[in-house]
Order: structure tokens, then C-alpha cells, then sequence
């Protein structure tokens, strides 16, 4: 008898002749996920991966892979020869283990027989198993065929595995199978999400960060750090570009209509993001925005902004209510450190009456008093590059 | 360069210190509750520090409790003494004032919130207590009183003598608790003299360790214990006693206790240089609290009026220069200074408060570098925030 991990993957098997790349990006995501712990193994059986373990370290390995894109759920099991008998006792051991955890009333088992030299048919394996479990637990169980709480399902291939539980994870794809792009990645609770999002359908995400250090506080740069922690543990290691927009800030503040600030900083970021992205060959940008949260993100402020870019930007929050997007930032734990006071742009640039229908004209010409090239130039110049790897603390 | 002037936050070790610390907190390692020679080595040590602070406040030896700071010694003082007496004290009053370290205001809320009854002396737009306004409220009855020496964010320094005075005189059996944690061994005390019951001292403010504080204690008959374990410190405050710490105040209370009425001077006429140097500078800067005898003389509040205090904090920190907007227990919180609010001062003079706080150590020329610095960010930041 052998402790396995089965990993299921689901949009995957779809991709006819590019599954092989998909599948190896996604054993190589698996593989560093398992670095840290001894005597782990992966192996491929059909259009399935099973991890073989320590049996103490499953837990821990559950939580890691997990969070690589591109698995649909996990399980653990155990994987015996395919005898009758051996599936009747390990179905009761297993299902005695997870008992023992954490008292349930009902089950059922459902049998998949991939093996059709089996020769006992899938129907009749369920209930025998089913009979067996139940006598042996004496009562203390019954099956419900419909809503049972847990469910016992026993494969069986050239081997059978067995499980009674069930883990899911993101779903997606693996990571690096669709390009890269360069996240607006601010302090606040929808730009992480934004990068997760993407992430998650297999895009590389590197970030880009803006602040008006010493108007902000140095203790904003250390969330985006925390941030990045957090992210890191789903789309790996990725750099980020620190820019300091303070001179910026100071030069539109002095030319421009104290209601256009906004419009303009983004104007700005987005250039610059954009020059950064096209520097490293990354080949589109991601923000948080979200339509009609703020003055900056109307639909006329988003045309006035997005017009500067030659690139794609994408924002796959666009539609999402904030609630919803709470949601997926307390899963993925940014939530917590989004919220800290510490704003990566000072209020004193804050306008009294932002914009919020920005006419493009206006704003063009706004923009004649400033040399926005050589400010652009400038704070990339400027800017601080900092490379997030793992088991950086 | 670096100028630290945040030493109402926190102090630098001393060197001795430090050098105190390798040398015993290596073969002191025995617990002192142990009954061997390994533990008596360490006890004698504590025994040793105990002494010294207490001789430094004119109590009793015995009377010193080790405590993991001043935020713990301000809780023990008060919620300590309210678990003990809540029962027998109908109805349990309870006064301070609204500009107290924040120790002391939560605190106050959670006794409050048990029943307590407390109340606030008014303070006028110095910071000073109104004593006048104090003896109505002893007159109608007051259990426990709580004070700060020296106020941590203007470093307006309170009458303790004549409070304490004050308060023994309408009750004698009343409480008087002292939050000393910014005058201890910088501003003269006698916990005789003043009638101080209780006495909250922290060992960082000194140029001693993190993590360490001593509560003074005349009767430890009054108070509860916070938490509960061994026969440590009287079992007022269980736990084996952090020594590495203690040995660590009592090395600073060496060097600075000796000499500190001179350091008292020094320190004097640095911020007053500083401080007049400031305002024939910069146009426009107010002074919170006291400039005077009755402000401490390691704390200088100054507003810029017109620059929002914290771009300005940041502005000369990455020119190396370390001061403090209000408190530094606070600064995590974007809200206005409560103790700035209690004076009475208007929103712009708040939100433009800077803290300078000295140490003995600070230098003229650190001084001068500090007010060239403050003078060209005052001007460039006043052009874009007056726009």
C-alpha cells in the first residue's frame, strides 16, 4: 500500500497537441512547490498526476500545490494492488482514518473501473465495498446515495487508488502558457487581485509600484513587499519596478488645473508602465480598475488614460462589485495587509473636485506645459528594480 | 549623516550598556528563582539594579518591580489596583488627564468599561493641569489619580509634588499613580515627597533596552497581578525576571543618574539655542506646550504651520534626520495627536506638530544641520501645499 496525492487538472486535457507543453509547465510548478519536502515523487498515469509522499507531509504539500494554477482539485489516497479483497479493507481503513479525524454519519462509493479486466463490474464493486465499510463500522454509519457527507470513491486502474476526500483548488492555467505582463500594482485591495487573476490564467506577472516617497512613507513600499509575498506564492518569483512619481506629482501640480491631477498621474504611470513593460518584453499591462469605483475610473477618465498606451491593458476587474472582490482577496490573504493606512500617494495631491468626465482636448492640452518625455525618462531613470525570489523573508 | 531626534520614542543603547550586557548576561544566565549558586549569582545582580532605582526615586529597595515596560507598568498600576479594590470601592473614581500616553486612556476605558467611574481634570492650552479644576473633582471624592510627569508629546512637565500634595490632603488613603516613563532620571522626582503611590518607569527612554520597565510600588498590597505564575517580583508580576534587560537600565542608570542635573543643564540650553535658532529662521512655527521652566527640557513641539507634519517627517528622513509627528505609539495611525486635540490647538497647528526630542548626546552642530535642512524643506514644501 502506497500514500499518493492525486492531482486533477481540468482545462488542460482540452488542449489536443499542446497538452505536452501545458502538462510540463505544470510538473515543473508541482516540482518547486515539493522542494522543500524529502521523498517526494511525481509521476504521470494517463491524464492524471499523483505525488507520492510521506504520509505526514501531505497536509503541508496539499496547501502548496494547491496554489499552482492549472489544478483543479487534489486528494489524498492510498494505492493498492486491484484485489477485491485488498479494496474492501484498505476503503475501511481509509475511511476509519478520516472518521476518526472528524465524525461524519453518511456515505456513499462510487467506483470507476478504467481497468476493464477487472472483473468484477463498477455497480457491484461499490456495493461490496459499501456493504463492507458499513457492517464494520457497526452502525455508527449509513449510506445516502444522494447527499452523503463524504464520499468514497475507489479507481481502479492497473493499480486502484482510493480516496475520501476532496481538495479543490484555482483551476486556470499554468503559469508561463500565456505570455507576460506588467501589473499597476498599488497598495490597495484590487490591484493584487487583478495580478492573481492573471496569473491565474497563465500569464507571468511582474509588477510595477508608484509612489511620492518622502510625501508617502517608506512603510507603503514595505506593504507592496508584503504584497508581493503573498503573491509570490501563487505566481512565483517576479521583479518589481519601484518609481518614484513625486517630481511628476510636483510638476503637474504646479501646470496643470488642480482637478486634472489624477487623470494626469495616470496619464503618467501608464506611459511609464508601458515603457518599462516594452524595456523587458513584457507584452501587455494589467490594472485593478474597476468601472465607476473612483473619479479616475469612469468610463470617460479609463479612454482619457488608456489612450496613451500602444499596448493591451487588461483589467479583469472591470465588472467585478467590490464585494466580490474582497472575496478573492482574503483568499489569497492580501486582504489584510491591502487595508493598513500607509497610501502610496499623498493627499496634499489629492484634488478638492477630481474630474471625473475628462475631455481628451483639455487634457492634451494641459499637458503642453509639461516636458512629459524627459519626466518619463527621468523617473524610469530613477527607478529601483527589485527581484522578489522565493524563500526571501 | 544620521540625527536622531526621536529620543522621546526611543534611545540608542549606551556603549556601556552593551558592554555590560556581553559581559554578564553570558555567565548570568542562572534563573534566579533556582535554588543553586547559578541562581543566587543572578538574583544578587537584580538585587543590585533594584537598589540603584530605587535610590534614584528616594523608595524603598523592595518596593521595585520589574515589569516588561512602561505600557505594562501604566496597566498594572491601574488595572492592577482596580481588580483588588473594585469590590470594597463604591462607587470606584477615577481621574487622569486627556493627554495622557495612551497606556493610561485605554486603560482608563477598560476600568470604565468594568464600572469605574472616571473622569478628566482640564488641562489649558499648554498642556498644564488646571489645579483649580483638580481640587473640585478631589473634593467631591477621588480613588485613583493618574498623572504623567512629563508629557510625552509637548514634554509639558506637572506639578507632581503639588498635585500629590493636593490629592493626600482631601484623601489620604487615595491612590496616586505617576507615569514617569519621560522624566525618569532626566527630571527629578522623589516618590516621598510627592506622595506617589505608584511610579511607571521604562528602561529604553534611558538609553537602556527594549522590553524592560520597573513599576515603583508603595504597598504592593493594593494592586492584582496582571498574570499569574511564580513568586517573581513579589508575585506582582510573575515570570522570570528578563535580566539581560535589568542589567541593561541599572548600566544606564550608572552613567546617566550620576550626572544628571548637569545633563539637565546641557540639555537645556541646546534646545533653547535650537529652538530660537528655529523660529529667527523659519517665519510662521508655533510653539505647542512650554518653552520655559515648566517643559521639559528633551522635548520641543513645534508647528510649520502649513506643511502637513508628516511629508515633513519624511522629507528630512531621507535627509537622515529622525523626529517624530506626536507620538511615536501613534504614528501608524493617520488620526490627529489626542494630546494636541486636548490643548484645545486648531486643526492646522495639529496636523503641522513636529517632536524633537534630545539626549545628552545630542550635538550643537546636529542642531544647526537640523535647522538648514528644516528651513529649505519648510520653503519648497510650503510653495506646493500653500498653493
Amino acid at each position: 500500500m502506497e500514500n499518493v496525492i492525486i492531482v486533477r487538472f481540468g482545462e488542460i486535457n482540452l488542449k489536443g497537441k499542446n497538452k505536452r507543453f501545458f502538462e510540463g509547465k505544470l510538473i515543473k510548478h508541482i516540482r518547486f512547490q515539493l522542494k522543500e519536502f524529502i521523498d517526494t515523487e511525481i509521476y504521470q498515469e494517463y491524464s492524471r498526476l499523483y505525488i507520492r509522499s510521506r504520509k505526514e507531509d501531505q497536509g503541508k504539500i496539499i496547501e502548496k500545490v494547491r496554489k499552482v494554477f492549472g489544478i483543479v482539485s487534489l486528494s489524498t489516497a492510498v494505492s493498492i494492488p486491484s484485489d477485491i479483497d485488498a479494496i474492501r479493507k484498505a476503503s475501511f481503513e481509509l475511511m476509519k482514518e478520516r472518521f476518526d479525524k472528524e465524525a461524519f454519519k453518511t456515505f456513499r462509493v462510487t467506483t470507476k473501473r478504467a481497468n476493464k479486466k477487472f472483473p468484477i463490474p463498477s455497480m457491484e464493486v461499490s456495493s461490496d465495498v459499501g456493504g463492507f465499510v458499513l457492517k464494520s463500522f457497526n452502525g455508527e454509519l449509513s449510506v445516502d446515495v444522494h447527499q452523503p457527507d463524504v464520499t468514497l470513491i475507489v479507481e481502479i486502474r492497473q493499480k486502484t487508488y482510493i480516496t475520501c476526500d476532496h481538495f479543490p483548488a484555482y483551476g486556470g492555467l499554468p503559469l508561463e502558457t500565456n505570455g507576460s505582463a506588467l501589473l499597476l500594482l498599488s497598495g490597495g485591495i484590487d490591484s493584487p487581485v487583478a495580478g492573481w487573476m492573471m496569473g491565474k490564467r497563465g500569464v507571468k506577472v511582474h509588477a510595477v509600484h508608484f509612489h511620492s516617497y518622502p510625501f508617502t512613507s517608506e512603510r507603503a513600499q514595505e506593504k507592496i513587499l508584503d504584497l508581493a509575498r503573498e503573491l509570490q506564492n501563487y505566481i512565483g518569483e517576479f521583479m518589481i519596478f519601484n518609481v518614484n512619481l513625486l517630481k511628476i506629482q510636483k510638476a503637474i501640480n504646479e501646470e496643470c488645473p488642480d482637478e486634472e491631477m489624477t487623470i494626469h498621474s495616470r496619464r503618467f504611470m501608464t506611459r511609464i508602465a508601458e515603457k518599462i513593460a516594452k524595456r523587458y518584453e513584457l507584452q501587455a499591462l494589467i490594472t485593478g480598475d474597476n468601472i465607476g469605483q473612483v473619479a479616475s475610473q469612469t468610463m470617460e477618465s479609463l479612454q482619457v488614460v488608456s489612450e496613451v498606451a500602444s499596448i493591451p491593458i487588461f483589467r479583469p476587474l472591470i465588472a467585478y462589485d467590490k464585494q466580490d472582490i474582497i472575496k478573492v482577496a482574503k483568499e489569497i490573504n492580501t486582504y489584510e495587509i491591502s487595508i493598513q493606512p500607509f497610501e502610496d500617494c499623498c493627499s496634499v495631491f489629492l484634488p478638492k473636485k477630481p474630474l471625473t468626465r475628462p475631455r481628451l482636448n483639455n487634457i492634451v492640452e494641459s499637458e503642453q506645459h509639461l516636458d512629459v518625455e524627459g519626466l518619463v525618462t527621468e523617473a524610469i531613470e530613477d527607478m529601483e528594480i527589485m527581484k522578489l525570489t522565493f524563500n526571501q523573508e | 549623516m544620521e540625527i536622531y531626534l526621536d529620543n522621546a520614542a526611543t534611545t540608542k543603547p549606551l556603549h556601556n550598556v552593551m558592554k555590560m550586557l556581553e559581559k554578564e548576561a553570558f555567565s548570568g544566565y542562572g534563573n534566579p528563582s533556582s535554588l543553586h549558586r547559578k541562581g543566587l549569582e543572578t538574583e544578587k545582580k537584580i538585587k543590585e539594579a533594584r537598589r540603584n532605582i530605587a535610590r534614584e526615586i528616594n523608595g524603598k529597595y523592595n518596593d521595585i518591580y520589574f515589569t516588561s515596560g512602561g505600557t505594562e507598568s501604566n496597566n498594572l498600576a491601574l488595572i492592577g489596583f482596580f481588580t483588588k479594590n473594585f469590590k470594597s470601592i463604591k462607587p470606584f473614581r477615577c481621574v487622569t488627564l486627556k493627554t495622557e500616553h495612551k497606556s493610561i486612556l485605554k486603560s482608563m476605558d477598560h476600568i470604565l468599561s468594568k464600572g469605574a467611574n472616571v473622569q478628566y481634570v482640564h488641562v489649558d492650552k499648554n498642556g498644564l493641569i488646571d489645579l483649580v479644576n483638580l481640587e473640585m473633582l478631589l473634593k467631591e471624592g477621588v480613588d485613583l489619580l493618574s498623572v504623567s510627569h512629563v508629557n510625552n508629546e509637548t514634554g509639558v512637565i506637572q506639578p507632581i509634588e503639588k498635585i500629590g500634595k493636593l490629592f493626600k490632603k482631601y484623601y489620604s488613603a487615595g491612590y496616586f499613580h505617576v507615569d514617569g516613563v519621560q522624566s525618569f532620571c532626566k527630571i527629578p522626582l522623589n516618590v516621598m515627597d510627592a506622595k506617589i503611590d505608584a511610579l511607571s518607569i521604562s528602561a529604553h527612554k534611558i538609553h537602556g533596552l527594549k522590553g524592560t520597565g520597573v513599576l515603583y510600588l508603595r504597598d504592593k498590597n493594593k494592586v492584582n497581578p496582571l498574570f499569574f505564575g511564580g513568586a517573581q517580583e513579589g508575585e506582582v508580576r510573575p515570570g522570570t525576571e528578563n535580566f539581560p534587560g535589568i542589567i541593561g537600565l541599572d548600566a544606564a542608570l550608572k552613567e546617566l543618574g550620576k550626572s544628571y542635573s548637569s545633563y539637565y543643564k546641557e540639555v537645556a540650553d541646546k534646545k533653547r539655542y535650537f529652538m530660537e535658532n528655529i523660529l529667527e529662521t523659519i517665519d510662521h512655527v508655533s510653539v505647542n506646550g512650554i518653552a520655559g521652566e515648566s517643559g521639559s527640557p528633551y522635548i520641543l513641539n513645534l508647528s510649520f504651520l502649513g506643511v502637513k507634519s508628516e511629508v515633513l517627517l519624511h522629507s528630512l528622513e531621507s535627509d537622515g534626520i529622525y523626529v517624530s509627528s506626536g507620538s511615536a505609539c501613534n504614528a501608524k495611525k493617520s488620526d490627529r495627536s489626542h494630546v494636541l486635540e486636548a490643548m484645545n490647538l486648531n486643526d492646522h497647528r495639529i496636523d503641522s506638530a513636529i517632536r524633537f526630542s534630545f539626549s545628552p548626546f545630542t550635538t550643537y552642530e546636529e542642531l544647526d544641520e537640523t535647522v538648514e535642512v528644516l528651513r529649505n524643506h519648510v520653503e519648497s514644501l510650503r510653495r506646493i501645499m500653500m498653493r
